[in-house]
């Protein structure tokens, strides 16, 4: 028989909760899902947990462990140390129903906005053609699971629960993308779509998603990137908050309009800022963009006005993952409104 | 104690929301139904997106000799000859319009040179017919239909302003009780998993497709999702199953590490040279050709070993023997006391390929060995044993309408959870085209169903109280056993009794253990509240697990000869007689009732697709002569 572990289990619901201690028998090349079902099996059989597939095919077992959103039945226990304490948390991002479930419905009602696949008029079923090279690309997007662990994990929604409305999140921008490189889609505004209705412009390529994502999907660099590249309205872009980063706001109000010049100064300033900062941000900085001003020549209002438009992370108050888990203050966000 | 119940009005209830369960959704919203799916767990999450090799259509993309009277022959071949004929001949032609219909959904499969669909060679298909996208069909396929309900939910949205207006999903929601009017369906009584409120479905028709029974084995490659619920709602509302003694076993499950025992090794990595040892390192598959096969496999590991690159002038390595054989080999290896530490055979390609050749070849299962197991398949062998995989018995349904088939009225089954399309055995692949041939029909044929009913059937508030009361139950008691320790038990009498090889003594005594776990279960308790209490939702599903298992139990008892998914070690051979034959269980009062029931005889123009030699391995002597009749009229 294995070994005792210690494990710290988040139970609670809407009203609250805390952390509760377990000491639970650990066998060879068990992961954290086995875990979870000897509690239930040995100790305390309401213990609430999704799981369907238990080998990261469905994207059922979503959860944090140790402050990583990550997949419970992907994570084999003998990553840890022998005397090493697992705490396992709900998601943080959305809220909780009991224990390690949360209502994830915000995902839903995400996808439910996101414009679907049109059929392209003139070809009837059978007679579709399609390269492989063509359709890789967005066949690469279909991979995902819907785990929402890069939903969890944005840090536009994380801790900011406000931006949810406007907010799709990594998961549907993924959605946009793939509908967008779809080689028969007869739909063409997929990326305007994305900047203006899902919110594209608040992501700042922090890249969070893409490293918790169990499938790999390349979720900045291959979706999220190529369409702010190539989007026409550019709105919201973080480009253009780094800008007003760089020149004081009262400097905009008064300019106006920030001169093309000037924003090819703050691109070299602006790398070096985010190097200070601890920017995850490998690779080549876009091309600079004009400020997205009105028909005024001044910057919308709630651009000005706002608090952080584009959410915390990455130059200010950023979080770094894992959290390390003795600092681990769990409070979930609840009763909160849908987006 | 009073207890508020949700109401909801439907025309038609899908309880299901795997391929099966969307596709039917999806069809009666077009018939202009208003539709509910309602679903065990989160949408988009069913079983379906675990089946990882393709969906079979007979498209002739790849080879264009195939057509679905190609597929229609080896569909009959896999099950034995014991498939309901017209649901396999449905299931051949209508499989490739399916999957193109998915295209327009959104859909994007793997694709040839010139721009076609690409199709895989398979075990048991002629030519390569699996529709797939790498090993992640079933996720493709289940989440364009979920995609595809979406859309016309923003079809609805525009019209109606609501995206629930015609087409709701109802996820984490248990259907615990069928409610009838007289013999007709009136409606579907449930909880939602995560508040532990009831819920009512009032409809007229109902659609099953609840999946599997796999949950009943401990191991197994299905999930907890399978507990043959479906199975068990249909008997309680007087329909019949057919076919319950076959289930499926895949011989090479992963058997270590324990968290993912019977989670599957595909059968390529022996197609690709990989070989079966006992813990003495033999190779022990040579011992068990049986004599059927003598001449089509090889006998030294000489010759086995030149077929992989010389397969016209060579035998084939006995590795490669029908899952069924496979299965049973490596079980008596076990049981003989040869099997690997976890309790297992070594599965190896390690010492048979090099790695960057293995790497290439099978990169998810290196892929998979490696995060779960932390084993480099390159350098040391897999362990394997069988799981529990598919059952092919289930709900007895009309071919053509999917309706379920006994005393009930209004209730329609699709995909894993009806039974007769499989036979005996189910093909690699047929499942996922089944899914939605069926799915589709059921969804049709549920719509058309409510047009032509006079008066809308009630459920009768005294139906409604005992299904509360029986819900409720397990919660109240607190001197009961605990569920997971039942299921543990039960799991024990299926696997130990009910496995994969099955002597008369021992099905006997399986009955007796399901009857001393049925009054067991009748007194389960489970700890704890009604919001999301995993312990209550197992104590409920468990007399669904329990009625399944007796109907699997009696059927194999009953059977007396070995064909398919059903191997009686005292009955070793196929028995033409047995072909003839349906077992058809129903519920007597809360007893199962077993009936022998004769199979349709096939068409003469679907007969005649078969040539003698191949179908006097099947007939009866009878049979034969009739076949023989025909081919003599046709020389006229
Ligand atoms: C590992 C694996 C690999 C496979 N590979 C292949 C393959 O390559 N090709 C192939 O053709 N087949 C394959 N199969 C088989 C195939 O995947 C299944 O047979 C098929 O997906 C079953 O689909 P379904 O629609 O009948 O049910 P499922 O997809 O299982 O859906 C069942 C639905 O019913 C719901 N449900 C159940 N009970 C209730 C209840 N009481 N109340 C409410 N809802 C309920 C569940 O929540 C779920 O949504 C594979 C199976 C496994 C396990
Ligand atoms: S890159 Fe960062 S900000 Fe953008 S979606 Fe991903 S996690 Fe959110
Ligand atoms: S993109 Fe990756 S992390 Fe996000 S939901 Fe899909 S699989 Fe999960
Ligand atoms: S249980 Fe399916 S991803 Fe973990």
């Amino acid at each position: 028989m294995g070994a005792k572990r210690r494990f710290k289990i988040w139970r609670g619901d809407q009203a609250g909760g805390d952390l509760k201690d377990y000491d639970v028998e650990v066998n060879d090349g068990e992961v954290v899902l086995d875990v979870i079902h000897r509690l239930q099996a040995t100790q305390t059989p309401d213990l609430a947990c999704r799981w369907n597939c238990k080998a990261g095919k469905c994207g059922s077992c979503s959860m944090e462990i140790n402050g990583t959103p990550r997949l419970g039945c992907m994570t084999r226990m003998s990553t840890f140390a022998e005397d090493e304490t697992v705490t396992v948390t709900p998601l943080r991002a959305f809220p909780v129903v009991r224990d390690l479930v949360t209502d994830v419905s915000f995902n839903y009602d995400k996808a439910r906005q996101t414009p679907a696949f049109a059929p392209p008029a003139d070809l009837a079923p059978g007679e579709y053609r399609m390269q492989q090279v063509d359709v890789e690309r967005s066949q690469e997007f279909r991979k995902c699971i819907e785990c929402f662990l890069c939903q969890n994990t944005c840090h536009v929604v994380r801790d900011h629960e406000e931006n949810k409305k406007a907010f799709a999140g990594p998961r549907y921008f993924i959605r946009a993308a793939e509908l967008d490189m779809h080689p028969l889609d007869a739909q063409e505004d997929r990326k305007e779509f994305a900047q203006a209705s899902m919110g594209m412009g608040y992501c700042n390529i922090t890249k969070c998603c893409t490293e918790v994502c169990p499938e790999h999907i390349k979720i900045t660099d291959n979706a999220i990137i190529p369409m702010k590249e190539r989007v026409v309205d550019r709105r919201y872009d973080p480009l253009v908050w780094l800008g007003r980063k760089i020149f004081r706001r009262d400097q905009l109000d008064g300019a106006g309009q920030v001169p093309a010049t000037a924003l090819v100064g703050a691109r070299t300033e602006g790398s070096e800022v985010a190097q200070h900062h601890g920017l995850n941000w490998h690779r080549e900085i876009p091309q600079p963009q004009a400020a997205p001003v009105d028909e005024t020549g001044r910057l919308p209002i709630s651009e000005i006005t706002a608090d952080r438009p584009g959410g915390p992370s990455p130059f200010g108050d950023d979080q770094t993952f894992p959290l390390p888990p003795e600092g681990l203050n769990y409070a979930h966000p609840s009763g909160t409104e849908q987006g | 104690m009073t207890t508020r119940i949700e109401r909801h009005h439907y025309d038609v209830v899908v309880i299901g929301a795997g391929g099966a369960g969307l596709r039917a959704a999806i069809e009666a919203r077009l018939a202009g139904k208003k539709t509910a799916i309602i679903s065990k767990s989160l949408f988009g999450k069913a079983h379906t997106v675990m089946a990882e090799g393709g969906a079979a259509a007979a498209m002739g993309n790849v080879n264009s000799r195939d057509n679905w009277m190609v597929h229609y022959r080896d569909t009959m071949r896999g099950g034995k000859f014991l498939n309901n004929f017209r649901m396999a001949e449905l299931h051949a032609k209508e499989a490739p319009s399916r999957i193109w219909e998915l295209e327009t959904y959104g859909a994007l499969f793997d694709r040839t040179k010139d721009g076609k669909i690409s199709q895989r060679n398979f075990g048991g298909h002629e030519y390569p017919r699996l529709a797939h996208v790498g090993d992640r069909t079933g996720l493709e396929l289940i989440r364009t239909l979920q995609q595809k309900i979406v859309s016309l939910q923003q079809e609805d949205k525009a019209a109606t302003g609501s995206y629930d207006s015609r087409i709701r999903v109802f996820a984490e929601t248990t259907i615990t009780e069928l409610l009838l009017d007289g013999d007709k369906v009136a409606g579907a009584f449930g909880y939602y998993r995560e508040t532990g409120e009831f819920v009512l479905f009032e409809a007229p028709a109902v659609v099953l497709a609840t999946g599997g029974v796999g949950r009943s084995y401990k191991v197994t490659s299905n999930s907890w999702e399978y507990t043959g619920d479906g199975h068990a709602l249909a008997l309680r509302a007087g329909a019949t199953l057919i076919n319950m003694e076959f289930l499926q076993f895949h011989p090479t499950g992963m058997v270590w590490p324990p968290s993912v025992k019977g989670i599957l090794v595909t059968e390529s990595v022996r197609g690709d040279g990989g070989v079966l040892k006992n813990s003495t390192g033999k190779r022990f598959m040579f011992e068990y050709v049986p004599d059927v096969f003598r001449k089509q496999y090889a006998e030294t590991e000489e010759e086995a070993d030149r077929w992989y690159t010389d397969p016209d002038n060579n035998r084939r390595p006995p590795e490669l023997l029908p899952r069924d054989e496979v299965a049973r080999a490596i079980n008596n290896e076990v049981k003989e006391g040869r099997g690997s530490p976890s309790g297992g055979v070594f599965l190896d390609v390690s010492t048979r390929l090099p790695a960057e050749e293995i790497k290439k070849r099978l990169p998810s299962m290196h892929h998979q060995f490696k995060e779960l197991a932390g084993v480099d398949i390159t350098r040391e062998p897999m362990e394997v044993g069988p799981t529990c995989h598919y059952v092919m018995g289930g709900v007895e349904v009309d071919p053509d309408t999917a309706a379920a088939s006994g005393t009930v009225q209004g209730l329609f089954a699709a995909g894993e959870v009806s039974g007769g399309m499989h036979g005996s055995n189910r093909l690699g692949g047929n499942s996922l085209s089944d899914l939605l041939v069926f799915g589709k029909r059921a969804g049709e044929h549920a719509s058309s169903y409510t047009d032509v009913l006079a008066t809308r059937p009630r459920v009768s508030q005294a139906d409604l109280d005992a299904a509360v009361a029986t819900a409720l139950a397990p919660l109240e008691r607190n001197d009961g056993e605990n569920p997971y320790t039942l299921q543990q038990d039960l799991q024990a009498v299926m696997g130990d009794l009910v496995g994969i090889i099955r002597r008369k003594g021992e099905l006997e005594e399986s009955l007796v253990r399901l009857a001393e776990l049925r009054e067991r279960v009748s007194k389960v308790s489970a700890a704890g509240g009604r919001r999301y209490n995993p312990g209550w939702h197992l104590a409920l599903d468990l007399r669904n697990m329990l009625v399944v298992s007796e109907c699997t139990a009696k059927a194999a008892l009953e059977r007396e000869e070995s064909r398919g998914g059903h191997t009686r070690e005292d009955f070793p051979a196929m028995r033409p007689e047995w072909r003839q034959v349906n077992l058809v269980c129903s519920l007597d009062g809360d007893k199962v009732r077993l009936e022998h029931k004769p199979l349709p005889r096939m068409r003469p123009e679907l007969i005649k697709l078969f040539d003698r030699a191949e179908l006097a391995k099947y007939l009866t002597d009878e049979e034969l002569a009739e076949y023989d009749a025909l081919a003599e009229e046709a020389a006229k």
